[in-house]
C-alpha cells in the first residue's frame, strides 16, 4: 500500500506524477483526509515538489556525515532527573474540547 | 509625531518623563485600529491589557524603576504563546487556543518593561513568504497594499514599516524574519541557532527555527535582541553563553571588516534594480574603510531543495500533536477516533500546511528515509562546512536578502516551488545556523530593498555593529510610507 515510486522521471525526462493511490495513502500516514475533488490539486503540487527535491541526488555526500546538531560540536543537553513542574492538568484542559473528571474525552475505541 | 521615534528614542523619552507610556500606547491602538482595513497586520489587538501595563510601567518610571524597555509599545508574531490571550499561528486550528503560560521571550520582554499592542499576522504555522497563506486573511505592504508584505512574519514587518507598534518580535525558519524586513524596508536580524529561547515558540521546523526581532533600525534591534536573548533552561537547545550588551560600541568604527561578497547570490535570478541597490550598499562599505573580496559557497544552490526536505519532514513531526484530543480545534460529531483525527486536522490546516505534512510523511516514510531526510541532513554538512571555510577568510558576508523587491498579492500562491525560489538568499543562514540580518538599503521602483548581512556563529553583534554603521551614513531606515507617516 505504501510502495511509492523513488524514479519519478520517465526516462525522457518528463516529470512522473504521483498517483492518485500515492497521495491518498500518504495522507493517510499523516492523518489527513483530503477531499475527492482537491486530490488533483495535491497531485500536482506535491510531484513538483518531489521533483524538485529530487534535485539532491546529484549532490555528492559520499564520507560526509548527516547532521545531528545546527551548532558544530554540540550535542543535545540534558537536564538532571529531577521534578521540575507542578501539576497544572486544569489550567492545561482549558483549551481541550472535551473534558470529563480530569480526563480527555474520545469516541469510544474498544466495543 | 510621537509613532514615527524610533524605539531608542521613545524608551530614552518615557525614562526622561517627557512622555508618558498611556498617551504613547492610545496613539498606537488609534493607529493599529486605523490601519486594520489596509493592512490587516494584527489578529488580535490586546488594547485593554495594553493601557494597564503602559499604566504600570508610567508608575514604575515615575519611581525611577522600569526595565530597558518600560513603556515602549510592541507586538508579537501570534506564534508566541501569551499567557490568558489568544495565540492562533494564523491557524483556524489554534482559532480558540488561550496559551497557558507565557514564551521565554514574552516574559522577557515583559521584564523589561515592554508594553504588548496585540499579536501580528503570519503565514499559517510560519509556513510562507507571502502572508498570504494566514486562516485571518492576508497582511498587505504598506508601501504598496496591492503587494505582499513578505512572510511569514508579514504582520511584524507590515506593523513597523507603518509605524503601528516601535518594535516586533518575528521568527525565521527560511528566511521569515529577513525577506519580510527586506520588501517592507526594515531592520531585520535572525540570531544564532540557540541564542534566543524557543520555549513557547509554536514549532515549525525545530533544527531551524529561531525567533528575532523587527525594528526600525539596527540600534533599535540591538536593544530588543538584548532583553530577548540567553539561556534558557526550558529550551534544551538554547545554547548556555553570556549575551553581550549589543548595544554598546555600535559607533565603533568599521575600519578593517573584512566583507566577502557571495558570488552565488548574484545570479540570473536576482532583480537588475535590487542589485544596483546592493552594490551601492557596498560601495558605503568600502567607503567606511571596509575591504570587499568575492568569495564563493559552492554547495549553496541545493539551500533549497535541502530546506523543502529538512523542513517539512520537522513539521510533520511537530504538527502530529494537532489531533483534535487535547487542544485545538475538534470536527463536529466523529464517527470514531480515526475520523475524529482526520477531520479535526483536515479542518483545522489550510493547503500549504497540509502540503508541508504531506511532503514531510513522504520524505520520512519507509524506503524513503535515507534517500531524502538522510541526504537532506548531509547536505546540510556541505553547506554548513562552506560557510565555515569561508569565515575563516572574512568577517561577515553581504548580499542581497531577496532576488526582488515585493510581488503583487497572489502573483505566487498558483505555484509552490516559485514560493519557495523567493527564499534562495535567506535558506541557507538557518541551514547553517548562522546569524543574519536585513537591512533598507534603496528602492526598486518604489517598492524597498534589503542588503543581507551574515555573520559566523554567535556574531550578532559583528551584524549589528556594521548595520548600524551603515545607517549611521545612510537614510534608507528612515523612509516611511507617506500614507502610513
Amino acid at each position: 500500500m505504501y510502495d511509492f515510486c523513488t524514479n519519478l522521471r520517465f526516462l525522457d525526462g518528463t516529470l512522473m506524477a504521483l498517483t492518485r493511490a500515492q497521495v491518498e495513502s500518504i495522507a493517510h500516514l499523516a492523518r489527513l483526509e483530503l477531499e475527492p475533488a482537491e486530490i488533483p490539486a495535491f497531485q500536482d503540487k506535491l510531484s513538483r515538489i518531489v521533483d524538485f527535491i529530487g534535485e539532491l541526488e546529484r549532490a555528492d555526500t559520499d564520507g560526509v556525515a548527516p547532521m545531528a546538531h545546527p551548532l558544530p560540536g554540540l550535542s543535545q543537553r540534558l537536564r538532571p532527573d529531577e521534578v521540575t513542574e507542578s501539576d497544572e492538568h486544569e489550567l492545561y484542559q482549558r483549551n481541550a474540547p472535551q473534558v470529563a473528571s480530569g480526563l480527555y474525552l474520545v469516541p469510544k475505541v474498544i466495543e | 509625531m510621537i509613532h514615527s521615534q524610533t524605539l531608542t528614542r521613545l524608551a530614552g523619552d518615557l525614562r526622561a518623563r517627557r512622555l508618558s507610556s498611556v498617551e504613547l500606547v492610545r496613539a498606537c491602538l488609534g493607529r493599529i485600529e486605523a490601519s486594520q482595513p489596509q493592512l490587516n497586520a494584527f489578529i488580535s489587538i490586546t488594547a485593554e491589557q495594553a493601557l494597564a501595563a503602559a499604566q504600570a510601567a508610567d508608575q514604575a518610571l515615575a519611581r525611577g524603576e522600569g526595565g530597558a524597555l518600560a513603556g515602549v509599545p510592541i507586538g508579537h508574531k501570534d506564534l508566541f504563546c501569551t499567557a490568558g490571550v489568544r495565540t492562533t499561528c494564523g491557524s483556524r486550528m489554534l482559532e480558540n487556543f488561550i496559551s497557558p503560560y507565557d514564551a521565554t521571550v514574552v516574559e522577557r520582554l515583559k521584564a523589561a518593561g515592554a508594553v504588548m499592542l496585540g499579536k501580528l499576522n503570519m503565514d499559517e504555522f510560519a509556513m510562507g513568504s507571502s502572508s498570504e497563506t494566514s486562516y485571518y486573511g492576508p497582511v498587505r505592504n504598506p508601501w504598496n497594499t496591492e503587494m505582499v508584505p513578505g512572510g511569514s512574519s508579514g504582520g511584524s514587518a507590515a506593523a513597523v514599516c507603518a509605524r503601528l507598534i516601535a518594535a516586533a518580535t518575528a521568527t525565521d525558519t527560511g528566511g521569515s524574519i529577513r525577506q519580510p524586513a527586506a520588501f517592507c524596508g526594515v531592520t531585520g536580524i535572525k540570531p544564532t541557532y540557540g541564542r534566543v529561547s524557543r520555549y513557547g515558540m509554536i514549532a515549525f521546523a525545530s533544527s531551524l527555527d529561531q525567533g528575532g526581532v523587527i525594528a526600525a533600525s539596527a540600534e533599535d534591534a540591538a536593544l530588543m535582541l538584548r532583553e530577548m536573548a540567553g539561556f534558557d533552561r526550558r529550551d534544551s537547545t538554547s545554547v548556555e553563553m553570556p549575551v553581550p550588551d549589543y548595544v554598546v560600541g555600535l559607533d565603533a568604527p568599521l575600519e578593517g571588516l573584512r566583507i566577502g561578497v557571495l558570488k552565488e547570490f548574484f545570479d540570473e535570478g536576482l532583480d537588475p534594480d535590487n542589485e544596483r541597490c546592493i552594490r551601492e550598499a557596498l560601495s558605503v562599505f568600502t567607503r567606511l574603510g571596509a575591504g570587499l573580496r568575492e568569495v564563493s559557497l559552492p554547495n549553496i544552490s541545493l539551500s533549497v531543495p535541502t530546506y523543502y526536505v529538512v523542513a517539512p519532514a520537522e513539521c510533520s513531526s511537530n504538527l502530529a500533536r494537532y489531533d483534535g484530543v487535547r487542544f485545538g480545534h475538534r470536527c463536529e460529531k466523529p464517527r470514531d477516533l480515526q475520523d475524529l483525527f482526520k477531520r479535526s486536522r483536515s479542518e483545522g490546516f489550510g493547503a500549504e500546511v497540509k502540503r508541508r505534512i504531506l511532503t514531510g510523511t513522504y520524505v520520512l516514510s519507509a524506503g524513503y528515509y535515507d534517500a531524502y531526510y538522510l541526504k537532506a541532513q548531509r547536505v546540510r554538512q556541505l553547506i554548513a562546512a562552506d560557510f565555515e571555510r569561508v569565515f575563516g577568510e572574512v568577517d561577515v558576508l553581504m548580499g542581497p536578502a531577496t532576488p526582488t523587491a515585493a510581488f503583487p498579492v497572489g502573483a505566487k500562491v498558483a505555484d509552490p516551488i516559485t514560493m519557495y525560489l523567493n527564499d534562495i538568499y535567506t535558506i541557507s543562514a538557518n541551514l547553517a545556523g548562522v546569524p543574519a540580518m536585513s537591512i533598507p538599503c534603496g528602492f526598486a521602483r518604489g517598492l524597498p530593498v534589503g542588503l543581507q548581512i551574515i555573520g559566523p556563529h554567535f556574531a550578532e553583534q559583528r551584524l549589528l555593529h556594521a548595520a548600524h554603521r551603515y545607517q549611521l551614513e545612510t537614510n534608507w531606515h528612515l523612509e516611511a510610507p507617506e500614507r502610513f507617516a
